[in-house]
């Protein structure tokens, strides 16, 4: 599996564009708003599993940090030009903020920001697994997979039939669909790794896709190896810049050489592949630097 | 004073936005803000670099830091607090990378260095004039000042000998015509005596503010919200104590009580207009650092805004205007 040539653009290489983006569509989707914007010029560089870092607030906002969030949809030709789409779950001011602008009212956007998902060359039979609003980035990637030839199947997952988003839209970019829900409002009660071992045998998946919390992205990761399958995880981790100069958005991840470091999840990631991450480290809303972590700190502390 | 306000835009006269800082000449007084630009690659993808009067890294030590676990930052009303914890690659694959990364994109370096002890920053001043980079460095910031480390608020700021004592370890590694500026906390009782300490001890220049030490409690959970505990403070929030200590300190000058040395205003700096208070205040550079997490072209953006004040408002030399609001004081 390679995509060099598209990770070679996002530090020190361009690829990126701030634009004000405005409003042409906004709609509700389940427990989440659908947003849909003009950017000019964002579109034909972005790749499935990237991100946009919006503004909120205006310019005079007291909400100083940018909101990132998965690319949903992209159109580089519509009738407006380009445009970009997300999926905002409102849960705090910056959100709340972006669900209630109106059409035609305008954002700041940078982007496309991130390592997208890589793409296998040999058409291979893939399973993409999103937990609640993060299955919103696998579905131009399902496209992408299915012009290769790949054999599709998505994994849905959410606390309530409300919090799943783009159950619909699966059914018509994948070739097999399977939902679950903690409360069993809708498909298999339970959570999406119950279902995953079953997927992966069926359809003999070499590669698992997955776009959610970090607990499912760990179970994923770990019903991925158990299978034989790679894992390609989008992680969400809290970002203040989005383009790699806060320092924020960090975790462990192993290098190629074995080596841990605190990479930034906005500019080496989001997409990692699962085995790398040190899910060892996250417990109880906090990641600590693992011991053997490059410039881990030593019993003085830093 | 002559007020063209008739004009509208475009092309009449151009402001001389050129500043000496100690020695060092630069097109602009606009610079990146120190752990608020990371170290080059990032934002030129969004601006030229070589727009700004210099390029201020992210400090670095002697060795390679993995920073702090996570959450990192929280946001607050008009600012943010973050504990990152110094971050970095260590000096020597700062020069190696980094720092030939800057020279050969052209850009002017400002390398803030720092250390757990005087002995640090003087390792790591030494092994930056010892670097095949060190022609794009165009001064170094010695960031006596964060308040993420491991004795927290007690930074060697907090104290004028400690303080003198970095200052003139560093000074002794590096060549005289390369200026150093020395990176001070508000977080004190007299921020002047510290000032008088760094500059006796051989700093060219002042730096002033570096981040104030706060705390943020996430009511969910009832416990501190970022994984350090306490963290910096910065953001628009903490401006007018930036334009205060900046004010403070020149004015110390202005007595006689400071040497006359040059400024460099930093604190929530987010538009020209904010630029330009710290520049009336005594400010002969300023800094734009977590407004660039807002908007990543601010530190340019913000000197484009702060040359059209200037001409708006006649003058013809940002010098001209630097400490201006001194000898404007209501009787």
């Amino acid at each position: 599996m390679s995509h060099t040539d598209t990770r070679r653009t996002t530090v020190g290489g361009g690829g990126v564009v701030q634009v004000t983006g405005e409003l042409i569509a906004t709609r509700r989707a389940g427990a989440y708003h659908h947003l849909t914007f003009v950017a000019p010029g964002l579109a034909e560089l972005a790749r499935p599993g990237q991100f946009v870092a919006l503004s909120v607030g205006g310019p005079t906002s007291a909400n100083l940090l940018r909101r990132c969030f998965s690319i949903h949809k992209v159109s580089p030709s519509g009738t407006y030009g380009g445009t970009v789409d997300v999926v905002v779950a409102a849960h705090g001011a910056g959100t709340q903020w972006l669900t209630a602008l109106r059409a035609h009212d305008e954002v700041d956007i940078v982007g496309p920001l991130g390592r997208p998902f890589p793409l296998p060359k040999e058409p291979l039979a893939c399973v993409l697994v999103g937990g609640g609003y993060g299955s919103a980035p696998l579905f131009w990637l399902a496209e992408a997979l299915r012009e290769r030839g790949c054999h599709v199947e998505m994994v849905l997952g959410a606390a309530t039939e409300a919090r799943l988003f783009g159950v619909v839209e699966a059914r018509r970019f994948a070739d097999g669909v399977t939902v679950t829900t903690d409360d069993g409002s809708t498909g298999t009660r339970g959570w999406v790794s119950d279902v995953l071992p079953d997927v992966l045998r069926r359809t003999g998946a070499a590669v698992v896709y997955g776009c959610g919390p970090m607990g499912m992205l760990r179970s994923v990761t770990q019903v991925a190896a158990a299978e034989g399958a790679v894992a390609q995880v989008a992680v969400e981790e809290s970002m203040a810049c989005g383009v790699g100069v806060c320092m924020t958005c960090v975790m462990p991840v192993a290098g190629k050489d074995g080596v841990t470091r605190m990479v930034r999840s906005c500019v080496e990631g989001p997409v990692f592949r699962g085995d790398r991450v040190r899910w060892d480290a996250f417990a109880d809303g906090v990641c600590r630097v693992p011991a053997d972590a490059v410039g881990a700190p030593r019993e003085s502390g830093h | 004073m002559a007020v063209d306000t008739a004009v509208p835009t475009a092309v009449d006269r151009s402001v001389d936005m050129s500043v000496d800082l100690a020695g060092a000449l630069l097109p602009s007084p606009m610079m990146t803000a120190s752990g608020c630009a990371a170290n080059g690659p990032e934002l030129a993808r969004l601006f030229d670099l070589t727009e700004l009067g210099a390029f201020v890294t992210k400090s670095v030590m002697a060795e390679p830091r993995s920073g702090r676990g996570t959450p990192r930052m929280s946001e607050t009303p008009s600012g943010m607090l973050n504990s990152i914890g110094l971050q970095g690659p260590g000096i020597s694959a700062f020069v190696e990378k980094d720092l030939a990364w800057l020279d050969r994109a052209g850009a002017r370096a400002l390398v803030s260095i720092a250390g757990n002890t005087s002995g640090e920053f003087a390792d790591v001043a030494a092994a930056l004039r010892a670097s095949d980079a060190f022609g794009c460095v165009v001064g170094v910031e010695v960031n006596i000042s964060c308040p993420n480390v491991a004795n927290r608020g007690l930074v060697f700021a907090c104290d004028p000998l400690a303080s003198a004592k970095v200052v003139a370890l560093v000074r002794e590694q590096l060549p005289r015509d390369v200026p150093i500026f020395a990176k001070l906390t508000p977080d004190v009782t007299d921020i002047v005596s510290v000032a008088q300490a760094c500059v006796k001890a051989g700093a060219s220049g002042l730096t002033m503010i570096n981040t104030l030490l706060g705390m943020v409690i996430d009511t969910d959970r009832l416990r501190p919200q970022v994984a350090g505990v306490t963290g910096g403070l910065s953001g628009p929030a903490v401006r007018p104590v930036a334009v205060r200590a900046v004010w403070q300190t020149r004015a110390a000058m202005l007595e006689g009580r400071l040497p006359v040395v040059p400024i460099i205003g930093v604190g929530g700096v987010r538009t020209g207009r904010d630029a330009l208070e710290l520049v009336a205040a005594g400010a002969s550079a300023v800094q734009v650092g977590t407004a660039t997490f807002n908007d990543p072209t601010a530190p340019v953006r913000v000197g484009r805004e702060l040359a059209q004040l200037l001409r708006d408002k006649g003058f013809e030399r940002l010098t001209d205007a630097v400490g201006v609001a001194h000898g404007r004081v209501a009787r």
